[in-house]
């Protein structure tokens, strides 16, 4: 093993990279847990941004308009999911079970075609010299658009929620959606709106792992990120900040184990590979150990149906 | 304008009626998703539903594959039924069917020669005791450390799948196997081997695994104070803890349970059909089971007919591929499907639907009246 080869600025900025879909898929579910609502289908939407996002952009060339037809297609699925739990009051856990597991069966039919293709390249955005600066340039300024939409989103999320009137309405109909509705807020509105925005981030998100990160299409390829997204909802508490935070700290170790295994780490591969695993399930156990602090932080509402008696 | 309104207890005809309306919408969907396709929709839904059961060329093989397909389903989701009932979800079944497989092969490996009676049985017990093991993960990170048992079950099965692969390439790699991934054939081992009881029926010893556990089941949610705890503490969390019922040890009993049922669902499969551990040893029965936990209304007999059917749609789809060349993930897509239509539908058993042009005038002025 040669750990001299781990370079610490590569190890950073692909960090960033590593992270952005897991934390594109996270603010979105942020939000639609924010409003009262926990869609587990996460993982199925990413896959099915994942698919779409790449068949649109090797058929049309263009890597931007894959982006948009991927946060269409995950709105579209997640739409699905708001049919069923605020139209039809079907159980949340077992409909976003289903989501998933429709998407991960569609998004392999949709993506047999695009097994072993190329797609476009995303470009890397311009800083002119800023990216030249040594060290720094490197890590934060070579990267393509989207690592930085995905910090533009948590900005935007982050006002939004505590500094704006419509962001404070949906955390309103989060924390006591009967409060809510008394208050005479259009509780269903919100959250249908909240879960088409979580569908859409979650789509861009798996777009970004088959166009940017990976880049190709295999069957499956989100392989537990939209699962980890919500782990990490749970992590931050439900605050975008610290969504950012555990973002891109499960990208470290997603990259460092990574890099460990590429420099002949003396541990079989599939043992390295678990870490990303385990260390989702160890900083969930850790966050919520304190019952009282994750009890506060929770949406009051989240999770129960609402229906409107009368 | 349609209108809903709460039903006081659920419909007994729509408690029946909606999964068989569910799976006949999603044969009329699902028409459409082969049309789509560009295949003939009235073709591949009769070579996925009555062909391998039916059909003169197809059914001497295929109907025994049902009870092949149908008992791991089965074992798998009344096990899951039970903490579904209690609002405890565990949808980790993968990963502890792969882990009851991983440790029931280990019982037989580490015997291998030895032909003992004793060797089956003791895989029997691994088998469950390895499931077992991986939902007490979930359990006691839930009583102990209020963590959210959805996300520690199911990110579990991807550490189940990574040690499913470095069991294959290596700890139980076949050293007579020339190097080539997957363990020893445990049919060639006939002391470890699940054989068929009856020639040609498909039924092996995870079949009447799965005949008792739906008896058990059934007993213990009819029959048993902890069956009405279990009911009790998913429809009235608060009347439950009135009543006594100790939410922890409902947690770790439901999960352990199911562990258990999907463990031993593992060690049939890697001792009967799949022969070996290999890495692509799971085929998803822990993900199908939750569908046909839910199809089956979380009833054991209801289960019985679900896995039944969806069992059918696994021999059928691989007909239909077989065939017409559908794709493999038409069929996955026909059981996300299902679960869609049967979600959708049960508005109905909770709630009526009625006409209601404006309902917030009319009912202002009956309390005026």
């Amino acid at each position: 093993m040669d750990l001299s080869s781990l370079n610490i600025v590569v190890l950073l900025a692909s960090l960033m990279v590593a992270a952005t879909p897991i934390l594109m898929a996270a603010i979105g579910e942020l939000v639609v847990e924010k409003a009262g609502v926990l869609n587990l289908g996460v993982e199925g939407m990413m896959i099915t941004g994942a698919v779409s996002g790449f068949a649109i952009a090797v058929s049309t060339g263009n890597p931007l308009i894959g982006m948009v037809a991927a946060v269409i297609a995950g709105a579209a699925l997640a739409l699905i999911f708001a049919i069923l739990t605020q139209g039809l009051m079907a159980n949340q856990v077992a409909s976003g079970l289903s989501l998933t597991l429709f998407g991960l069966g569609l998004s392999a039919l949709v993506g047999q075609g695009f097994v072993g293709v190329v797609p476009p390249r995303t470009p890397k955005l311009d800083f002119g010299p800023l990216s030249d600066i040594p060290v720094l340039g490197q890590i934060f300024f070579r990267h393509d658009m989207l690592v930085y939409v995905s910090l533009l989103m948590v900005l935007a999320v982050w006002y939004f929620l505590t500094r704006t009137r419509a962001g404070r309405i949906l955390r309103a109909v989060g924390e006591n959606h009967h409060s809510a509705h008394a208050l005479g807020y259009r509780v269903k509105r919100v959250r249908v709106l909240a879960i088409l925005f979580g569908g859409g981030c979650a789509g861009l998100g798996g777009a970004y792992l088959s166009l940017v990160r990976v880049p190709q299409w295999t069957e499956g390829m989100t392989a537990g990120a939209g699962w980890i997204a919500l782990a990490i909802v749970v992590f931050a508490s439900w605050r975008p900040g610290r969504a950012l935070l555990g973002a891109y700290l499960f990208g470290g170790i997603m990259v460092l184990q990574l890099n460990l295994q590429a420099a002949g780490f003396s541990i079989p591969v599939e043992y390295l590979s678990m870490s990303p695993y385990l260390v989702t399930i160890l900083v969930l156990v850790i966050m919520s150990s304190n019952r009282a602090r994750i009890t506060l932080a929770a949406p009051g509402s989240l999770g129960q149906s609402f229906h409107a008696a009368g | 304008m349609l209108r809903l309104d709460k039903r006081p207890t659920p419909s007994k005809f729509w408690n029946y009626a909606t999964p068989v309306t569910a799976v006949l919408l999603t044969m009329i969907a699902g028409g459409i998703l082969f049309a789509l396709l560009g295949k003939n929709p009235f073709e591949a839904i009769k070579l996925i539903f009555w062909d391998p059961l039916f059909s003169e060329q197809f059914a001497s093989y295929s109907r025994p594959q049902l009870l092949v397909k149908a008992g791991p389903l089965i074992l798998i989701a009344v096990g899951l039924s039970i903490g579904f009932r209690a609002g405890i979800w565990n949808i980790g079944a993968e990963g502890q069917y792969i882990i009851g497989a991983l440790c029931a092969a280990g019982v037989a490996l580490a015997f291998y020669p030895v032909e003992s009676w004793l060797v089956f049985p003791l895989m029997i017990l691994g088998g469950a005791f390895g499931g077992w093991l991986w939902a007490m993960i979930p359990a006691v990170l839930k009583t102990r450390f209020n963590t959210n048992e959805i996300l520690v079950s199911l990110l579990l099965v991807y550490v189940a799948e990574k040690l499913l692969a470095a069991a294959a390439t290596g700890f139980m790699r076949n050293p007579d196997g020339a190097g080539f991934p997957g363990s020893r054939n445990l049919s060639q081992y006939p002391a470890a081997a699940n054989n068929e009881i009856f020639v040609n029926t498909g039924l092996h010893w995870g079949g009447v695994a799965a005949f008792i556990a739906v008896l058990f089941t059934y007993i213990l949610l009819q029959r048993h104070l902890l069956g009405f705890h279990v009911q009790l503490a998913g429809q009235a969390p608060r009347a439950a803890r009135f009543a006594g019922v100790a939410p922890a040890r409902l947690v770790v009993l439901c999960l352990g349970l199911s562990g258990a049922f999907a463990g031993l669902a593992g060690m049939f499969e890697v001792a009967g059909p799949a022969r070996q551990i290999t890495i692509d040893f799971n085929a998803g029965y822990g993900f199908t089971a939750i569908i046909v936990a839910f199809l089956g209304r979380l009833h054991p007999v209801g289960i019985v007919l679900a896995g039944l059917l969806l069992a059918l749609t696994y021999i059928g789809g691989e007909l239909a591929q077989f065939m017409l060349n559908l794709p493999a993930a038409a069929i996955q897509v026909f059981q996300g499907m299902l679960l869609f239509f049967l979600l959708a539908l049960d508005v109905l058993s909770n709630y009526r639907v009625r006409l209601a042009r404006q309902p917030a005038k009319t009912d202002a002025k009956v309390e005026l009246a």
